[in-house]
């Protein structure tokens, strides 16, 4: 497998604090990674690394084969998004703001892509509906439609089923698995729910306090845990 | 600490509030005049002596003339002192004055542009140089607000047999008070009526102007058209609301010898020369 | 009592009637405002816009508090001085914009101006911190993460631009220092109310007033007409 990312001597700074320190990582194409770990470990700052919104203080990343030197094309940006814990919708219909993505690329907006999306994730009826009315669960459709809808190489998830009720959690993990099955896309997920990572992930990593604890075949995280922190963290014993 | 500050503060404007109604003595005097009256600056030189002879306050309600007259109808003033001669008469004909007095009198003047280009200065009337500036349609300003300045200026087109607020370019209606009429003209180059009074006043923001007719003085004025009487009227006590006795003592005050002496001298230390003329009845016949 | 409903006669009867001084103070009033609210709009937006997105502005201290200062400027001022600007005397006299409506319309333009300023930023200010981290997420270059910024700010926009509209058709003080009160070149409703005032013809002044509302209403009624339309209730 070629892979999506290679991070090398990675550190993030901010002044003195330094909260993701990776020597090494790879990303693999078409895998579903899941990563874990207590909170402020790191994990949304290096998601927020991986879709280009910020440059790593030190080190470099590599993305899809070319190592990035300074200003990030807005091809390459355009191929990764992001789906935060909370979605943050326009003040429009449900179906234009699933549309902002292709607007913003200047693609044609009538397309199948968006009532393809809309009825897959449930929400043709509420295609016309204020968006700032939905319920949580609605609202994180409506993200994961928009994000989907531009068909991105690389699909991020920030905790994206964090206050979900679990008809919610269970459909956006079925679309997910599916998006990776059927298009091949790379999905890096941060979780705080260790069973998500375990249901869905090809591969799972631990990160603690900015660095890569521990990275592995997801079963074989669960069941045989190479590294004292990952056991401990699995045990939900508080990790420092 | 800066809520304190803040309820201080507070404490302070609401007091001065309370306060600003009842400052002088017992009666006020609503006293409803023209602007160019007011701006001369007779009526601040001269009303103290009334307000402390009487122990009232005098409020000075300077409009058009229209307006003050209608303030006079409505109710609104409790004397009227203003220079429209056939509308005083009118107006205490129609009742809503007790008797018309004569107060003072000064003069109109036309004024221009230093270069002339009607070539007026200097004549002898005023409608010949009205006729003049019509003849070389020169910019004209007029007060263009039915004022007792206006009225005069419309009198004297029909003098010289020309329509009054004629429609065209170089007429320009302003609608406004004298002042800013003096300032338009001063800024474009224009002729205009105004009384000497508020010309004087305005000395040297109107370095662009000059007198074309009516003399340095209204001793060398060569046109009795241009004299403007002035009238005080107490407002009709039928109408409710009226201080008719004070109303009447004004009147008196302002007509008696004194205060028309010191109508003679105002103006000389500023301008070298007086800006109104006594002219009550009393005075007449001393 | 008797006024005021002469006043609503009065003004009945002129519009019907369609007199041409009433015609012409309608027309150069939409004029001046309209004029001066669009230069106000088209220069005002983009750096209202622009201050509210810029996190670390240097001198926001000092900025922000001028254009606060800059909405509470009292008109008459505003007039003076664009009068004195423009005056013989003064550095732009050679522009001969005095008692023109072209001075105007300056005088406006510098009132609306920090009111479209202010309310823009504001409005952009208040608009979820978290946005621009979304659109640059969802391949926003920096110009489209302006532009969604300030269409999310719609609402506060809007009411910019009704607040300097009201502003300035309302406004008598500077365009009678600036326009003179020309009749038929230079008279404007507000400028003609107070000259009937003056004149002591009260019913005819209120009439007018009541067509300047008039005015303004049917303008601010169309406006939200559209705000509606645009799904912003």
């Amino acid at each position: 497998m070629t892979s999506a990312y290679e991070l090398a001597d990675v550190r993030h700074c901010y002044g003195d604090r330094c909260v993701v320190d990776i020597p090494t990582l790879e990303v693999l194409q078409g895998e579903i990674l899941g990563l874990v770990g207590p909170s402020g470990a790191g994990k949304s700052t290096l998601l927020r690394l991986l879709d280009f919104l910020e440059t790593p203080t030190d080190g470099h990343l590599t993305y899809g084969g070319t190592r990035i030197d300074g200003d990030v094309s807005l091809a390459d940006r355009r191929d990764v998004t992001t789906v935060f814990q909370r979605p943050m919708l326009l003040k429009r219909s449900v179906a234009a703001n699933v549309r902002i993505g292709r607007r913003l690329r200047g693609l044609d907006t009538k397309d199948r892509g968006t009532e393809m999306w809309l009825d897959r994730l449930g929400l043709t009826d509420l295609a016309d509906a204020p968006a700032r009315t939905l319920s949580a669960g609605e609202a994180q459709r409506v993200a994961l439609a928009r994000a989907l809808v531009v068909e991105p190489s690389v699909l991020l998830l920030d905790e994206p089923t964090g206050n979900l009720d679990p008809y919610n959690v269970g459909l956006l993990e079925e679309i997910v698995r599916t998006e990776n099955a059927e298009r091949g896309t790379t999905i890096v997920i941060v979780t705080h729910d260790v069973f998500q990572a375990r249901r869905l992930a090809d591969r799972t990593g631990l990160m603690v306090s900015g660095r890569v604890i521990e990275l592995a075949e997801t079963k074989g995280f669960f069941s045989t845990p190479q590294q004292p922190q990952t056991a401990a963290f699995l045990r939900g014993d508080l990790l420092i | 600490m800066l809520t304190r500050i803040m309820t201080f503060v507070l404490a302070v404007l609401l007091a001065a509030a309370c306060t600003g109604g009842s400052s002088n003595g017992s009666r006020v005097l609503r006293l409803a005049t023209t602007t160019s009256t007011n701006d001369s600056g007779l009526l601040d030189a001269l009303l103290p002596t009334f307000e402390t002879e009487y122990d009232a306050r005098v409020d000075v309600v300077a409009v058009g003339t229209g307006q003050a007259i209608a303030l006079g109808e409505a109710g609104d003033a409790d004397v009227i002192l203003v220079h429209a001669r056939a509308r005083e008469e009118a107006f205490v004909a129609e009742g809503h004055g007790t008797a018309r007095s004569d107060v003072m009198y000064n003069d109109f003047v036309i004024v221009g542009p230093i270069d002339d280009p009607a070539g007026v200065t200097g004549t002898l009337l005023a409608s010949d140089a009205l006729a003049a500036i019509a003849a070389a349609k020169a910019t004209f300003a007029s007060r263009g607000d039915d004022s007792g300045t206006h009225s005069k200026e419309r009198l004297l087109w029909e003098t010289a047999g020309m329509t009054s607020d004629p429609d065209t370019y170089w007429y320009k209606s302003l609608g406004q008070g004298m002042g800013s009429t003096l300032g338009y003209a001063n800024e474009v180059g224009a002729y205009t009526l105004t009384d000497r009074g508020t010309f004087l006043a305005q000395g040297e923001s109107l370095p662009d102007l000059r007198v074309m007719v009516g003399g340095a003085s209204i001793d060398e004025n060569t046109d009795p058209a241009l004299l403007n009487p002035y009238g005080v009227i107490p407002v009709h006590p039928d109408k409710g609301g009226i201080d008719a006795e004070l109303g009447n003592l004004f009147v008196e005050w302002l007509t008696s010898i004194e205060v028309q002496e010191k109508i003679e001298t105002f103006g000389i230390d500023s301008f070298g020369q007086p800006l109104f003329y006594p002219n009550s009845a009393p005075w007449r016949s001393r | 009592m008797g006024t005021l409903a002469r006043a609503f006669a009065d003004a009945l009867g002129l519009l019907w009637n369609m007199e041409p001084a009433l015609v012409e103070a309608v027309v150069l009033t939409l004029q001046v405002t309209l004029i001066a609210l669009v230069i106000a709009l088209v220069i005002g937006v983009p750096i209202g816009a622009a201050i509210g997105l810029t996190r670390h502005l240097p001198g926001r201290w000092l900025i922000v508090p001028l254009i606060y200062t800059g909405m509470g400027l009292p008109p008459v001022t505003v007039g003076l001085f664009t009068y004195l600007v423009l005056s013989n005397q003064g550095p732009l006299g050679g522009l001969g914009w005095l008692f023109t409506p072209a001075g105007m319309i300056v005088a406006q333009t510098i009132i609306a101006f920090p009111l479209v300023v202010g309310l823009t930023m504001a409005a952009v200010q208040g608009v979820d911190p978290n946005l621009p981290v979304q659109m640059l997420s969802l391949g926003a270059t920096r110009r489209q993460v302006a532009t969604v910024t300030l269409l999310e700010a719609r609402v506060g926009v809007t009411a910019a631009v009704v607040a300097a509209y009201g502003a300035i058709i309302s406004e008598v003080g500077a365009v009678m220092l600036v326009g003179g009160n020309i009749e038929g070149e230079t008279r404007v409703l507000t400028t003609a109310i107070v000259l009937e005032t003056r004149k002591g013809n009260f019913a005819l002044a209120m009439a007018l007033g009541i067509i300047l509302l008039t005015l303004a209403f049917v303008t601010n009624f169309a406006f939200h007409r559209l705000q509606v339309h645009q799904g912003v209730r």
